[in-house]
């Protein structure tokens, strides 16, 4: 099992771009091998990419891949999906990406509710660019433009989807490698919209404006700022405490696709007269 | 016989797409053109083709160039505010190669402007809006059977060339009704891509074979400068990649520019205009000839990439060529560079939202004649 993803590896665009430390390959080899433990046809499956150092993901897997514009992958994964329904479309996107430039985009894909397997590579951070302020920097937290620190409240993806009406949502970080892989494979399995919002580090640029420059401490950090579910709810509010992201499958629940939707719709239109 | 139909712009577009097989349309709401799309939205599930409606046109523009790598025949319509939003796809469809068709029935801007107010105010735009040098091919309609017959042909150019075609209407021809000889199957030339014979050496950037995602090869696009195979590359080849582009349709601007001639053998006077402006300036012809002035019209239906040739032509033999345009001078400015001081270039401009009368450019075409040398055009002393 554990070599089962390196028959995916698009080997003449080794090696990556991504820097020593990065999360990002822990969770393509996550992607990989889920894809591979669910035995998927290497040639029906599509990955799309924004901009940023997630949108680097593509070049070196060796499926259809498309890598986009800044924001629009989930734009440009409902455009493949709907004009080939066999292809098994992934949506992989950075924090920025999703949900700042591409936010618009984020929501109605998620309410949309296409076949379609959205990962959120989230580094709170934009990196490709040098270290920005991502609209999922922690407050206080400090980059190239918000060099006092953050003042602004953060977007929380999950709860951002889950409002939105995805039916799968899911969040982990890069570092638990098998939560991880069965997350994605579950998303995957689910019908309909999923999204997995993955939290992962960036040693370069959020690590060393915020005293966690070494990936060993970047890692710590995660952890100490992440925690599952049941861990850390609090009182009547159901907030989670401040700077700890909860993670785990916050909902599973299918409904009908959009894809299913359209059959329907063009079940019931045959016959209808012409408008010319 | 065939049928007659007394029909809008929009449906004629929206239905010519359905002719030429576009099986695939995202776009978001906007006036003049949502009759395309609310055409499309009651006609494709019929037919079995998707339609949807995007949040945005960002969203629109993205999806059909998607769409066209999964294999479909794609389409969005719009107007001034949503493509100006669309620019940042439309560089992405041109980089990548993607045969794609966006609509542009103008309206009055910049902005909001008049929504309801017709205008050729993006022509430049057309050409140029996308950041970079970019191969792009800009089409028009200036009657509503014209109307069919360019939307099917910038589906036969996109899939030809691999490129976005921009047709650009405007808010009188989408909204205007004419009975039309309703085209039936095979009247009009449907063109798809070419396939690539061997799918298993396909390499998505080496020519104009154009072979869709999952059909039995595995490949890369990006909107990075890139090369045959897709991958990354910089400097010189970025360089030839580019130069490789435009070319596709620079070096077949004779293939490409459609137009129509209207009593040019004789004319010593030539009116040059496109769109809707060519039926006004049509009549101003019969109004010239009438009195005794040998007018004539060159009504250019694809305006990039610019036909230089077709201008040559006409600047050898005229003294004077006029433009008219529902704009402050846009195409004038590449006519008037192709002319090359051959011709005096005289550009007429209406920007009120209403449409240039016969009489408004008979008259501007005289005017100068009246002041100067006298009325016997051939006198006139060439600018």
């Amino acid at each position: 099992m554990s070599d089962n993803y390196r028959k995916f590896l698009r080997t003449s665009q080794l090696p990556h771009v991504w820097c020593p430390g990065c999360g990002d390959g822990m969770i393509v080899k996550a992607l990989l091998e889920a894809i591979g433990e669910l035995n998927l046809d290497q040639n029906k499956i599509a990955v799309v990419s924004g901009i940023g150092c997630s949108g680097r993901t593509p070049f070196i897997l060796d499926f259809n891949t498309m890598h986009t514009t800044h924001g629009r992958a989930l734009a440009f994964a409902t455009g493949i999906k709907l004009a080939n329904p066999e292809l098994r479309v992934f949506a992989i996107m950075g924090d920025g990406d999703a949900s700042a430039i591409g936010g618009n985009h984020f929501i109605h894909a998620c309410r949309r509710n296409l076949d379609l397997t959205a990962l959120v590579f989230n580094n709170g951070i934009y990196g490709l660019t040098g270290g920005q302020l991502a609209p999922t920097t922690p407050v206080g937290k400090r980059s190239t433009t918000s060099t006092m620190g953050s003042i602004e409240q953060p977007f929380d993806l999950v709860r951002l989807a889950l409002g939105a009406g995805a039916g799968f949502v899911a969040r982990t970080t890069s570092f638990d490698h098998k939560q991880l892989t069965s997350y994605i494979k579950r998303a995957i399995l689910h019908k309909g919209f999923s999204f997995v919002d993955i939290l992962t580090s960036c040693p370069t640029y959020f690590g060393r404006m915020n005293d966690v420059a070494e990936p060993y401490d970047m890692v710590h950090y995660l952890r100490d700022t992440s925690s599952p579910l049941h861990d850390c709810t609090c009182g009547e509010t159901d907030q989670p405490k401040a700077e700890v992201m909860p993670t785990g499958i916050f909902r599973e629940e299918e409904r009908a696709d959009y894809e299913a939707l359209y059959k329907q719709k063009i079940a019931s239109a045959s016959g209808k007269r012409s408008t010319s | 016989m065939s049928k007659k139909r007394l029909i809008q712009g929009n449906e004629a577009c929206a239905h010519a797409a359905l002719y030429a097989g576009c099986n695939f349309y995202a776009g978001y709401p906007i006036t003049p053109s949502s009759e395309v799309m609310e055409i499309l939205s009651y006609e494709m599930p019929k037919l079995g083709r998707t339609f949807i409606q995007m949040e945005d046109e960002i969203a629109s523009i993205s999806a059909i160039i998607g769409a066209a790598w999964g294999g479909a025949k794609t389409l969005t319509a719009t107007s001034g505010p949503g493509f100006s939003l669309m620019q940042e796809g439309i560089g992405y469809a041109s980089i990548t190669e993607t045969p794609c068709v966006i609509v542009n029935c103008q309206r009055w801007g910049p902005s909001t402007g008049q929504p309801t107010k017709g205008a050729q105010g993006d022509v430049m735009q057309s050409i140029w809006g996308t950041h970079g040098d970019h191969a792009i091919i800009v089409v028009t309609a200036s009657t509503v059977r014209d109307a069919f017959d360019m939307t099917v042909k910038s589906f036969n150019f996109a899939q030809q060339y691999r490129v976005p075609v921009v047709l650009l209407m405007d808010e009188v021809l989408a909204h205007m009704r004419e009975n039309i000889d309703w085209p039936e199957p095979g009247d009009i030339d449907v063109i798809d891509a070419k396939r690539p014979a061997d799918v298993k050496t396909y390499k998505p950037f080496a020519n104009d074979e154009f072979l869709p995602f999952g059909q039995g090869a595995r490949y890369h696009i990006t909107g990075l400068a890139h090369g045959a195979e897709g991958f990354a590359v910089s400097d010189e080849a970025a360089a030839r990649e580019l130069t490789r582009m435009v070319g596709k349709v620079q070096n077949h601007v004779r293939d490409l520019a459609l137009h129509d001639r209207y009593m040019l053998d004789d004319a010593e006077l030539a009116i040059i205009s496109y769109g809707i402006t060519s039926r006004p300036a049509q009549s101003a012809v019969d109004l010239l000839r009438a009195q005794g002035i040998r007018a004539g019209l060159l009504s250019l239906k694809t305006l990039w990439p610019f036909p230089d040739f077709l201008i040559d032509e006409v600047a050898e033999r005229v003294d004077t060529i006029v433009v008219p345009e529902l704009n402050m001078g846009q195409l004038v400015r590449e006519i008037g560079r192709a002319a090359n001081g051959r011709s005096q270039v005289i550009p007429v401009s209406r920007i009120d939202g209403h449409l240039l009368t016969p009489a408004q450019i008979a008259d501007a075409a005289v005017a100068p004649f009246a002041t100067s040398a006298g009325k016997t055009l051939g006198k006139v002393v060439r600018s």
